[in-house]
């Protein structure tokens, strides 16, 4: 379903460089609004499978409908299987979209082309309710303006095999040993973003490298992560786009090794027959995903926008879309109302401590995210560029 | 109604312009154009940040062509399109042959139908059919294992047998179809000659079926060169198409379009050098 997706993705691409839209163009954003009135009719997302149900996919799993009707905003979702490929949908239809929900690595692009505008979080309820440990990162707020609502977060973990590795890894340099016995079976995922892991590793293992943010990486610093991925290369048995992938490597053998979400460990393990796998936040910490509500800058919908953004990040909603997705509620009374007692500490979701080595996806610029002056940063297309580097190995 | 056939009837030239008028318009304004629009977008460059795409006509794209990793994805595009199209034309002389020339006309029909039917499966299925086949504990290691030996694992030789797998009937087909139009007038003055099998074969048949060989390498060819799912599902490493993707996913529409025509413009210099060997009369 992915790669068909991915296909008519491309075709749809293909249109969209033939329509050769113009509305690329950086403009500046709009001051937010005072005060939410009446809705549109109508509002259109653009959002990871998962999130935004209307009981399409089953009956049983509906949380769009109830909005619906109490706000006459019909909800439109198109779904996306990767960061780029929803800043590629969204560039190309600047107007399309009247809400996304957008992950770090691709909020900062969405702000910088004045694709979405800043929220005025006084007129969405739920956001006073959002853990505080979301609020104000560099990946949804920009010089003090917020940018949207944060939805929820997962962590990038290392998962293994028990039946094949017996002793249990605990650091992510598992993963970077061309030489370990489990070498040709090791799966990590397939993005450029991927580099800010080898980055974690190279925080703790070259100091003299004096990374201070994974995302905020100079030549050298960059040149040492790219290096790092390379001798991996070898031993890498598949890389994985979308989960299904992940889930099939672990399951027919291929793979005893890898990067995962909470969500494929759960998966696997509740699979039948289960199977064997365990995760772990390796020492050195981890990279992760926070996912945040935007509202389209040329949206003619506001209404209706903040409405469901307000609906879709509100306790009871939030933690139906957080178990039914896999991941950690962003919204701070979601635990209370979860139908598994067990989810939110699965997921850590109210577990601080737990967050605070996890670096949240966020999209590399030329300016330097950690505030150093002094150099330039790698900017996200030369992550790009080296990526395809080393794939191309 | 009537009036209006009566009108048209008349006017022939119009008739034919009406006919026309759809499938031209789809060939050149859908097709051709969006193929010139994708040409024209190599020419542009994108804010690196942003994405915005910039309106200032530039050759960076195709100086970034010639640099790191690009040549080196091309060539081993390029090696791999060979080898599957040589694959593909030793596996199906033989099977076209026998097809053409030795089996009685019922098992020919049954032989027919056997290649074609792959080609109603969807394609998606076959390769993750073959993900499924060539995995660690895959139904090839399954066989092997029993007499000791393994299969060739994820990597370029599973994409050199899933590609040949994915193509070998549009190899076949053309072939089978220039074998069964050889006379058999010239085979037999051949043998009357004194030319046995293997000669025959070498002087006579070859160059008759060479120009249908070439045909259905232009499938196998082009096909290999474009392709970028199979790759992606049994190997960790990338070829033209997925260099492609990747740009396209990252939002650098100008670069994926300049790295798109470098295997159109392979394919154009193919079917070149394909027409002077005569392939086209043999479609």
């Amino acid at each position: 379903m992915k790669l068909r997706r991915s296909m008519s993705l491309l075709a749809a691409g293909t249109l969209a460089v033939a329509a050769c839209s113009p509305g690329a163009g950086a403009s500046p954003a709009p001051s937010t609004i005072t005060a939410v009135g009446d809705g549109e009719g109508q509002v259109k997302v653009l959002a990871w499978p998962g999130y935004v149900e209307d009981g399409t996919t089953s009956p049983d799993v509906d949380w769009i409908s109830s909005f619906e009707q109490e706000t006459g905003c019909q909800v439109t979702v198109q779904t996306f299987g990767t960061s780029d490929e929803a800043f590629t949908l969204f560039q190309t239809n600047p107007e399309e979209y009247d809400v996304i929900s957008a992950s770090g690595d691709a909020t900062l692009r969405l702000v910088a082309g004045g694709f979405v505008q800043p929220v005025n979080v006084d007129l969405i309820p739920s956001y006073a309710e959002i853990f505080p440990d979301l609020k104000d990162k560099d990946y949804n707020t920009v010089d003090g303006v917020h940018y949207g609502v944060p939805h929820g977060r997962g962590a990038n973990v290392l998962m293994w095999r028990t039946d094949e590795v017996t002793t249990a890894p605990t650091s992510w340099g598992a993963l970077f040993d061309p030489a370990s016995e489990f070498a040709g079976k090791f799966s990590v995922y397939d993005a450029p973003i991927y580099i800010a892991d080898a980055a974690v590793l190279l925080m703790k293992t070259n100091p003299e490298l004096n990374i201070k943010h994974p995302y905020a990486l100079d030549d050298t610093q960059f040149a040492a992560a790219v290096d790092l991925l390379k001798k991996q290369k070898p031993a890498v048995g598949e890389y994985w786009g979308d989960y299904t992938k992940q889930i099939t490597s672990f399951q027919n053998g291929n793979t005893v090794l890898g990067t995962t979400w909470q969500v494929i460990a759960n998966v696997l393990q509740g699979s039948d027959p289960p199977v064997p796998v365990e995760v772990v936040k390796p020492v050195e910490g981890a990279t992760g995903w926070s996912d945040t509500w935007m509202i389209n800058s040329k949206t003619k919908n506001v209404n209706c926008s903040y409405k469901f953004v307000n609906h879709i990040t509100s306790a009871p909603i939030n933690i139906q879309i957080a178990e039914y997705f896999g991941e950690a509620p962003g919204n701070s009374k979601s635990c209370a109302l979860a139908v598994n007692p067990d989810h939110c500490d699965i997921f850590h979701a109210e577990d601080a401590e737990y967050w605070k080595d996890v670096w949240y996806w966020t999209t590399p610029t030329a300016k330097c995210l950690d505030d150093r002056t002094d150099v330039i940063c790698k900017d996200f297309a030369a992550w790009v560029e080296a990526w395809t580097g080393i794939r191309a190995e | 109604m009537r009036r209006l056939a009566a009108w048209l009837h008349r006017r022939p030239r119009t008739r034919l312009g009406l006919l026309l008028a759809g499938p031209i318009a789809w060939l050149v304004v859908i097709y051709l154009g969006s193929l010139a629009i994708l040409f024209l977008n190599a020419f542009l460059s994108r804010d690196a940040f942003s994405g915005a795409t910039v309106y200032q006509p530039t050759l960076d794209n195709f100086a970034r062509l010639l640099e790191d990793p690009y040549p080196g994805i091309t060539i081993r595009t390029l090696g791999m399109a060979a080898v599957v199209t040589l694959t593909c034309a030793v596996l199906a002389l033989p099977i076209a042959f026998f097809m053409a020339r030795v089996a009685s006309p019922r098992l020919r029909n049954t032989m027919v139908v056997a290649v074609i039917v792959p080609l109603w499966a969807s394609y998606l299925i076959k390769v993750y059919s073959w993900r499924l086949i060539l995995a660690e504990e895959g139904i090839l290691n399954e066989v092997l294992g029993a007499v000791g030996l393994r299969g060739p694992g994820f990597g370029d030789v599973a994409v050199w047998l899933v590609f040949t797998y994915l193509w070998l009937p549009y190899m076949i087909l053309p072939v089978y179809a220039g074998l069964d139009r050889i006379p058999d007038s010239l085979l037999e003055a051949s043998a009357d000659l004194g030319g046995r099998s293997w000669m025959t074969f070498r002087r006579v048949v070859l160059p008759l079926v060479l120009p249908a060989v070439v045909a259905g390498s232009i499938f196998t060819f082009s096909l290999t060169l474009g392709d970028y799912i199979a790759p992606a599902q049994v190997s960790t490493t990338i070829f033209i198409g997925n260099a492609i993707y990747a740009q396209f996913g990252a939002g650098n529409l100008p670069l994926a379009a300049a790295l798109s025509l470098v295997p159109l413009g392979i394919v154009v210099l193919y079917l070149l050098v394909a027409r002077r060997l005569g392939a086209f009369e043999a479609l």
